[in-house]
Order: C-alpha cells, then sequence, then structure tokens
C-alpha cells in the first residue's frame, strides 16, 4: 500500500513514466507500443478510481497534500492536493485517457503519438492537482505543446493552421495571466510584509488585501485566460477549428479534458483568490456564458459538419458551466461542478462516436451520410443514448446538472435563467435534427454496407454510457464529494466580502417592484431626451 | 617629458581577479605563436582544443575569485583593482564565465564548420579568445576609459570574424556594414564619455560626483540616499553635459545588444556572417553589451536611476515590438533568429529598465539562458546549412524531423525554450525579468512583453511545423553532424532542460552577480 500523500505524485508522473517508455522501445518491436500505453494509462486510472475511493466526503480541504520546496528563493514550490472540486476532473482524466487510447489508432508515426497522449495527460493531470500558482501555470501552459503536436501530426487535411490557431490564442491567454499571477503575488507580499509565496492556500488567506482595483485588474488577466481556455464567446474562434483538425483522441481528450481546465481555472483560482472581483464581474461572465449557450446552439444548428456540430455544441454546453459557477451559490456552483463531468463523458462519446463513422465513410459531411441506424444498428443505439444526454433528458447525467445550474442561475438572476434555458430547447433541435438527417432515413449505396462496431469499440463505448446513464439516476456519490467543498467556497467568498450567497428563499433580484422601479426610472431618462 | 613620466604612481594590483583575463587574452596570444612556429605539423583539431582548454581555464580561474568575494571579512578596496579601474564583483565574474562557456561553445561549432568551408585557420580562434577578452573587460570596467578599450577590442575582432568567409560575397559586405555602423557607434559612445568627463571631472564611475554610483538594492534605499544628497548640480555636475553624455552611452550600448532603433544591422550580418561567429555575437557580444549597460547606468548610474528609466522604457517596447513583428515575415532562419534576437534584447532591456538588484539578477538569468538558447539554435543552423553557408531557409528545414530525430527535437526543445515555454529555461528567464519589471511597477511595460512573447511564438512555431508537419526534399543529402556541434548541442539542451526543471541553482548564482562599485578614495 502506497503512503497517501505520495499518491498524488504517482498518478501524475506514471503517465510520463509510461512515455519515456514508450520512447525507448525500439522501432521494430512497435507492437508492444499500444499495449504499453493502455496499461499505463489504465494504471493512472484505477489509481484515480482508488482515489475516488479513499477520498473522504466529509473533509471540505485538500486531502493527499504534498508540500515541497522547489525554487525557494522565489517562493515556489510543489504542491499537489486534492479537494471535491477537482476530484471528479481527475477521475474524469483518469477514465478517459485509456478510452481515448484504446479506440482510435494512428495512422502512422504511432511511437510520438502515444508519448504526446501520456505527456499530455501527465499534464492535465497537474492542472488539476497544483495547489501552486506557479506549479499550475507550467502544467497549463505545457499541455498545449503536446495537443500542438497531436493536431498538427495526425489532425485531417487543415491541421497546421488549426493547430497553430490552438496554440497562439491559448498562450496569448496565458501570457497575460502570467503578468497578473506574478502581480499578485508580489503586490500581496508587499501588502502583507511576508514573503513571496505562491502557494494558493495562503494566498486565498491573504485575499483581499489588495486594493480593490488592483485585484480586479489581476482578476481579468486570469479570466481572460480561462476564457480562452473554456473556451467564452467570443475568443471561442479557435475550438471549431483545434476540434474539427484534431484526430479522434484529440478532440475526445480536447472536449473532455481540457476545455475543462478553463472552467475549473476559473472555479480554482478566479473565485477563490478574487471574492470581490468575481462577484464584481459575475454578471459579465455570466452574460457571456448566456450569449455562449445561445450563439454555440444556433451555430451548431447551420453545422453541415457533424464533427463541427458536436465543436460548437461544446461551446453551449461550457456556457451552461460558466452560468453556473457565476451564480456564486450552492446549487449553481455544484450544477456547474458536474456538468464538468458530464460534458467530459457525453461529448467525449460523441467525438468517439463521429471519429468511429469518419473511420468507415471516411466523411462527416452531414449530407453525405444516411439511414445509418438501418446499417449500424448498435451505433445508432449508443449514439442516441449519448445525445440525449447532451440534450439534458431527464434520466441521463446531462440532465441532473443543467437542472443544478438553472436552479442556481434562476435564483440569482432569474431572467438570465429563462434565456439560458432556451438553450436547452436549441440544444435538443440541433442534435436531434442532426440525428434524424444521418441515422434515419433509407440508406443509399455508400451508406449501406457500414459495418457496425467492433467488439473494441464496444468495449469502449460501455464505461461512458455506463457513467452516463449511473450519474443520471443517482448522482448522490458525486454530489456528497463536492458539497462539502463547494460549500467552503461559498463561505469563503462569504466571509472575505461580507457578501450573501442568494440561496433558494431569498427574493430574488429582479422582481417585480425593483422592475417597476426600473422601468419607471427608464421612462423618466426618455422623457428626458 | 621625463618629469611627466616620474609623475606616473605605480598602483596597487591584486592579480588574482586578473588572472582570468590575462589567460583568456595571452592564451590567443600564445596560439598564435605556436601556430606561426609549427605551421602544418599540427593537427586540424589543435586550435579548438586550445580554445576550450583556454575556456575551461578562464572558468577555473574564476571560480577561486567568485568563492573570495563571498567572504564577508572583505575590506572596501577589494572591491576594485588598478587603481579603481577594474571592478572586483561577482557580476564581472558571473559575465566573464558566461563569456568562457560562449567561447567554449563556439569553437565546438566552429570546428567541423571551418574545415567543411576550407577556412581552417588559427586566426578565426584567436579573434575569439581576443574579443572574449575584451568583452570581459567591459564586464569588470569601472572606468569609462577602459569600458571602450574593451569594447574596440571586443569589437575589432567581431568585425573580422564576420567578413571570415572569404569566398562569399555576403560575409564580406557584413563586415563592412557592421564595421561601418559599429564604429559610427563607438564614436557615440566615445563622444558620450568625453561630455561625461566634462560634467563630473572624472571617467571613474566611482568618482563622478557624490552618490551618483552606487548599488541601491531597492528603489526606497535610492531615494532615501537621494534625500540625504545635495543634489546634481550642488555636487559639482553639469547637468546638461551629463544627460547629454548619458544618452551617447545608451546609444552606443544600444548598437552592441542590437536594442531598436540601432538595430538596423543585425539581420543583415547575421545572415551574411559565418554562422558559429553568429552564434558567439548573440550570446557573447550581447551579453558583453547588457553587462557593460548594467554596470555604467544600474550601477554607476544609480541616482539618477529615474531619469535613465524612461529612455530605456522605450529602447524596451520598440525592440519587443519591432523584434518580434518583423521576425514573421522571415523566410531565413537566421535573419528569423536575428529578429528573435531583437525581441529577446527587448526582454533584457525590460529586466535593465527594473533596475537595482531585482534587475540586475533578472538580466544575469536571462543573458545566461538565452546563450544557451541562442547558441544551440545557430550551432543547429551551422549543422544544417549547405556547404558555402547557404541553405539557411526555412525550407531547408523541411522534413528534418523524419531526416534527423535527435537533432530536430534539440533545435524544437531550444526553439520552445525562447518561446519561454514551461520546464525550459527560457520560461525562468521570462519569469525572473517579469517579477522584476513588476516588482518596479512596471506592469505595462510587463503586459507589452508579453504580448510580443506570443507574436514571437509564432515564428518559432513556423520552424517547427516546417520541421516537423512538412515532408522531407526526397534529394535531400544525407545530413552529417560532426562531432564539435554534436557535443554543444548536446550541452546547451541539457542546460536548457535541467534549469527548466530546477532553475535554483542558476537563479542563486545570479542573485549574488550584481554590481558593486565602490570608490577606492584618492
Amino acid at each position: 500500500m502506497m503512503g497517501a500523500s505520495t499518491v498524488l505524485p504517482v498518478i501524475i508522473f506514471l503517465p510520463l513514466v509510461g512515455a519515456a517508455a514508450i520512447a525507448l522501445i525500439a522501432p521494430s518491436r512497435s507492437t508492444v507500443l499500444k499495449p504499453v500505453a493502455v496499461a499505463t494509462s489504465a494504471a493512472t486510472g484505477a489509481l484515480t478510481l482508488w482515489l475516488m475511493a479513499a477520498f473522504d466526503a466529509n473533509d471540505s480541504g485538500f486531502q493527499f497534500t504534498q508540500l515541497t520546496e522547489w525554487v525557494g528563493s522565489a517562493g515556489i514550490s510543489w504542491h499537489v492536493g486534492v479537494d471535491g472540486i477537482s476530484l471528479f476532473l481527475v477521475v474524469l482524466t483518469g477514465v478517459l485517457f485509456p478510452l481515448a487510447i484504446v479506440a482510435c489508432d494512428p495512422p502512422h508515426d504511432a511511437k510520438a503519438y502515444y508519448v504526446w497522449l501520456l505527456v499530455l495527460e501527465t499534464g492535465c493531470l497537474g492542472v488539476f492537482l497544483a495547489l501552486d500558482l506557479v506549479l499550475f501555470f507550467l502544467f497549463f501552459e505545457v499541455v498545449l505543446i503536446p495537443m500542438y503536436f497531436l493536431i498538427g501530426s495526425w489532425g485531417h487535411a487543415n491541421r497546421k493552421y488549426a493547430a497553430t490557431k490552438f496554440f497562439l490564442f491559448t498562450m496569448l491567454g496565458s501570457a497575460l495571466m502570467l503578468v497578473g499571477m506574478l502581480a499578485l503575488v508580489i503586490l500581496t507580499a508587499q501588502q502583507t510584509g511576508e514573503a513571496v509565496t505562491f502557494n494558493l492556500l495562503e494566498l486565498a488567506e491573504d485575499a483581499g488585501a489588495l486594493p480593490t482595483i488592483t485585484a480586479r485588474w489581476i482578476f481579468l488577466s486570469f479570466a481572460l485566460a480561462f476564457a480562452v481556455k473554456v473556451p467564452m464567446f467570443p475568443v471561442h474562434t479557435w475550438l471549431p477549428d483545434a476540434h474539427t483538425e484534431a484526430p479522434t483522441a484529440g478532440s475526445v481528450i480536447l472536449a473532455g479534458v481540457m476545455l475543462k481546465l478553463g472552467t475549473y481555472g476559473l472555479v480554482r483560482f478566479g473565485l477563490y483568490l478574487f471574492p470581490e472581483a468575481t462577484r464584481y464581474f459575475a454578471p459579465l461572465m455570466f452574460t457571456l456564458g448566456v450569449i455562449g449557450i445561445l450563439y454555440g446552439a444556433v451555430v451548431a444548428t447551420m453545422q453541415r459538419d457533424l464533427k463541427r456540430l458536436v465543436a460548437y455544441s461544446s461551446v453551449a454546453h461550457l456556457g451552461f458551466i460558466v452560468l453556473g459557477i457565476f451564480a456564486l451559490n450552492t446549487e449553481g456552483l455544484e450544477g456547474g461542478l458536474l456538468q464538468m463531468v458530464n460534458h467530459g463523458l457525453s461529448t467525449g462519446a460523441l467525438f468517439l462516436l463521429v471519429g468511429f463513422i469518419y473511420d468507415r465513410r471516411h466523411t462527416r459531411q452531414i449530407s453525405e451520410l444516411i439511414g445509418l441506424q438501418k446499417a449500424a444498428p448498435v451505433l445508432a443505439a449508443v449514439f442516441t443514448v449519448v445525445m440525449l444526454s447532451s440534450v439534458g433528458l431527464p434520466g441521463l447525467n446531462g440532465f441532473v446538472g443543467e437542472f443544478l445550474i438553472l436552479t442556481g442561475a434562476f435564483v440569482a438572476h432569474r431572467w438570465w435563467a429563462v434565456v439560458a434555458a432556451a438553450g436547452v430547447i436549441f440544444a435538443a433541435l440541433y442534435l436531434l435534427w442532426a440525428y434524424q438527417r444521418v441515422f434515419h432515413g433509407t440508406p443509399d449505396d455508400a451508406n449501406r454496407s457500414m459495418p457496425d462496431l467492433t467488439w473494441q469499440e464496444k468495449l469502449v463505448m460501455a464505461p461512458l454510457v455506463g457513467l452516463i446513464v449511473f450519474l443520471g439516476v443517482y448522482p448522490k456519490p458525486v454530489i456528497e464529494r463536492m458539497e462539502p467543498a463547494v460549500n467552503a467556497l461559498i463561505e469563503h467568498i462569504e466571509q472575505v466580502e461580507g457578501f450573501e450567497s442568494p440561496t433558494v428563499g431569498d427574493r430574488p433580484e429582479g422582481s417585480f417592484e425593483e422592475l417597476r422601479t426600473l422601468k419607471a426610472h427608464h421612462g423618466d431618462e426618455e422623457e428626458g431626451h | 617629458m621625463l618629469s611627466v613620466f616620474a609623475q606616473v604612481d605605480i598602483p596597487d594590483i591584486q592579480w588574482l581577479p586578473l588572472i582570468p583575463h590575462m589567460v583568456m587574452a595571452g592564451s590567443a596570444v600564445v596560439l598564435l605563436t605556436i601556430v606561426s612556429l609549427a605551421g602544418q605539423r599540427l593537427p586540424d583539431w589543435f586550435p579548438s582544443a586550445w580554445t576550450v582548454a583556454t575556456g575551461l581555464a578562464v572558468l577555473a580561474t574564476a571560480i577561486p575569485v567568485w568563492l573570495r568575494l563571498g567572504d564577508e571579512l572583505l575590506s572596501l578596496s577589494d572591491f576594485s583593482t588598478a587603481a579603481g579601474a577594474i571592478g572586483v564583483d561577482r557580476f564581472s565574474v558571473f559575465v566573464n564565465m558566461l563569456l568562457a562557456c560562449t567561447v567554449v561553445l563556439t569553437a565546438l561549432i566552429a570546428d567541423g564548420f571551418l574545415r567543411r568551408e576550407k577556412l581552417d585557420s588559427p586566426a578565426f580562434y584567436v579573434l575569439l579568445m581576443l574579443s572574449a577578452a575584451g568583452g570581459m573587460t567591459m564586464a569588470s570596467a569601472n572606468n569609462l576609459i577602459v569600458l571602450f578599450l574593451g569594447l574596440e577590442i571586443l569589437s575589432l575582432a567581431v568585425y573580422v570574424l564576420v567578413a571570415m568567409h572569404l569566398r562569399r560575397a555576403e560575409s564580406q559586405e557584413a563586415g563592412i556594414k557592421y564595421f561601418v555602423l559599429g564604429a559610427f557607434a563607438s564614436a557615440f559612445l566615445l563622444y558620450g564619455i568625453a561630455l561625461i568627463y566634462g560634467a563630473t571631472g572624472s571617467v571613474n564611475l566611482a568618482d563622478m560626483g557624490e552618490g551618483l554610483s552606487g548599488f541601491f538594492t531597492t528603489p526606497e534605499a535610492a531615494l532615501s540616499s537621494e534625500s540625504g544628497l545635495p543634489s546634481l548640480a550642488d555636487s559639482g555636475v553639469d547637468e546638461g553635459l551629463f544627460y547629454a553624455g548619458m544618452a551617447m552611452l545608451l546609444v552606443g550600448f544600444g548598437f552592441k545588444v542590437a536594442a531598436v532603433p540601432f538595430h538596423a544591422w543585425t539581420p543583415d550580418v547575421y545572415q551574411g556572417a559565418p554562422s558559429p561567429v553568429v552564434s558567439y555575437m548573440a550570446a557573447g557580444v550581447k551579453a558583453a553589451g547588457f553587462a557593460a549597460l548594467l554596470r555604467v547606468f544600474v550601477g554607476g548610474f544609480a541616482r539618477v536611476t529615474e531619469d535613465w528609466r524612461p529612455a530605456v522604457f522605450g529602447l524596451a517596447v520598440a525592440s519587443l515590438a519591432v523584434g518580434s513583428v518583423l521576425a514573421i515575415v522571415q523566410t531565413d532562419v537566421k535573419r528569423v533568429l536575428a529578429y528573435s534576437s531583437i525581441s529577446h534584447a527587448g526582454f533584457i532591456l525590460v529586466g535593465v529598465q527594473a533596475a537595482f538588484a531585482e534587475g540586475s539578477r533578472s538580466v544575469m538569468f536571462y543573458l545566461a539562458a538565452y546563450a544557451a538558447m541562442a547558441i544551440g539554435s545557430f550551432a543547429v543552423v551551422t549543422v544544417v546549412s549547405d556547404p558555402g553557408d547557404e541553405g539557411t531557409t526555412i525550407e531547408n528545414l523541411r522534413g528534418l524531423a523524419a531526416r534527423r530525430p535527435v537533432l530536430a527535437g534539440a533545435f524544437t526543445v531550444l526553439l520552445l525554450s525562447q518561446a519561454g515555454i514551461p520546464f525550459t529555461v527560457g520560461f525562468w528567464a521570462k519569469f525572473e525579468v517579469l517579477s522584476a519589471a513588476i516588482d518596479a511597477r512596471s506592469y505595462w511595460l510587463a503586459v507589452i512583453a508579453m504580448l510580443a512573447a506570443v507574436v514571437a511564438a509564432f515564428l518559432y512555431l513556423r520552424i517547427v511545423v516546417s520541421m516537423y508537419l512538412e515532408s522531407p526534399d526526397p534529394d535531400a543529402p544525407r545530413l552529417r553532424i560532426p562531432p564539435g556541434p554534436a557535443v554543444a548541442i548536446g550541452i546547451v539542451v541539457l542546460f536548457t532542460v535541467a534549469f527548466g526543471v530546477y532553475p535554483e541553482p542558476l537563479t542563486d548564482l545570479a542573485k549574488h552577480a550584481v554590481p558593486i562599485i565602490v570608490s577606492v578614495g584618492s
């Protein structure tokens, strides 16, 4: 049995060790590449599951922490830990990687492909587990490299453009975050008179030490970096290109795990370190979230390329998550966190299915696909379940998350929740319409002979479908592990700020009296003209 | 006349700190003598090996000086020698060691190159060592005349090195260009020195006016020191002359470090000069130029920091913008790296602008990191270039990953380090400089620097795209990598990654490398 405090470094570095091992395998023994990659990522996944089982659900703080000085002179330490907020993202990463590796074989250069995927896994796990700002930033930024090569080397026709755009967009965001991070740390140290430290927990204790305006500027620099990664409207334009051009495994990881780096960053660093600025900018953030929901939905409806459609649906789903987070209450935040996991499962599965179709038909154009249900009934059935989860059908996981988000948002900002709910309807529209065009009807010659899922592909889809149903029926194990950490975070925001989180039972803002006064005021202004 | 000579005092000289300088310069002369006497009987590799040995000897002799300076019992007079003309501090030792390392690495790269180009003559190595000796003098000079001497020794040797490729017109052209513009910049520098002498009555940084120099660890210390001192005019400094002189010095140094708007020579000279010379110019000459700039401005003119800071701010912004943006449209790798070196100069100027101990240490760190990245990058260019030093376009790197995976991997690490990607030393270099800038409350400069870094990342990516994502030319000849460059590239990549993962030893060295300028009293 390994010691509790060393399990996180093992989880983070096991994929890296696997990558190194693969790099050293002789070219003549290329058949063992995939088994090694699968074994390493599966072992990592198993460790994350063990972590979930061993996690103390009643503890709101960080568990399994490890703290060692790293660059002492600059106040940087190796500091990792897991709490209810990061736990399920770690598990999601641990589960999605082996599935993505099993599901898709690279057409060429298998060795480099597996090396980059495993390096990427280390980077993603590092981001979720880091409790030191610099450590977080290092992992956050380093994931660009493997993703860049995955898109660039194994992607589709327009891959070079997509890879470069992805890299530069994300780097632009994080470049400013580095300045903000240094400003936060150095100015906080000057205010408190203590030594410079990048330790997240110590900085969170001093949250509020900075002058309000300074903290708001720094929050913006963080928010921009995360907004690009999420991606939030209007900095989402890299996403459709990157997702569409990436190889299937790349799309799965990009949508399933990497988009969560942004939303996770908003929760962990935005809300935790800048309670006042979060509150100040919350209207802006959830407005952008709502715009993302509608915009993503409308644009997804228009797509002719099935993969691009799924990509734009991510923009809409991530809009929901942002809305939930910035509702700043327990329901919204929990819903947002839960939806991160749900989106990872359902969109990851959708990308896998689109990839399976592409492997068989070598096209992703909706107009060229028809009647696949007859040719491949199992694929169609799996697609139905996954799609309905993405739509938010009750009984599947997407519903639980969206319901919580809308509840939280409704309490906090009623009208935004109303508009966002329209996004749910749009989601049903574009996904069902796409499903209808692709799977229904009579297959033409090209589509008639399409083979159904292989046993290997079924094996990959089984756990995803299982989780989708399980979390839809019984989300309690997840929610009860999240709740203490979420409540602690809300309390932290209230404590520092003296702000009361809008909860069910409070009279929400935008009540009729307020609305009437607003209208009256507005009318006065108009008369004045 | 005789009576004049009789009046010359021979000052007390502590020799220990001067040994590295003497080894470097002396070894060049000895090499020249040996080769002239022994002629053809020496093996091909001899001059290169001699140069490497010299560099290592300089490193070895510098270590005792470094250690001695850690002794707390030193008196003020231990911090300079030769009547206050040469400063003895860890700052100069750090730069000396850095220059010695660039000499070693350049000699390793040059070995195969010179033989391939049939240019093998010991002159290259002699000039290289002489130039480095000049740079070492620049970094240590507390006296502006000595500084000028060092700068001229450094520059004259490099003018010849640039024009070294006898059968290549571009090399000759680059030599002329660099010489004419360089001479012009030297004139500016010399005139600036004259003006400052006129204003202060001294060429010694320590004696220029009460409290003008010195080293303040924080802005607060500088302010409190200033409040206790008479104003510049009251302490007998002619302000008009002084500021004019300071501006001229900045022009002179700006030329050496290739800061915009004094950068116009850089792309042409980098493209024309033999590749190993470029690696020395990017790493060594730039380091020496910045060392002198730091010594004079951050150390010597510490009290008027607030006056020169805006000018350096302007240079930094211009260099960052021009370097990053113009690099994008280049097609030749050497030109791309030339513009990127301008952009890096801008980054280093951000550290200079921060001034004081923070700024100084960040510049030292950046210089060491950049030296490694630049030498490695130009070493790769040297290796992949066609005979005749041609074929250095980005096209030529197409599909390098398929032809030479290890070389392509090494180049990628170096390029990513230049882009400031985590787990490379380049990231920590940017980290240090930005910390210093934010500590000095130059937030906007930090933001501009990072925006420029993103633009610059695009051009490094272009090279990576060419190496990895494009298929190789099937007719491309098999690439031979001589052992010298292979070793050099190996060393710098190891340096880049090792200090990228654990930068503490290097930050620790840089932390102690701050210029100390104290008057010995007359």
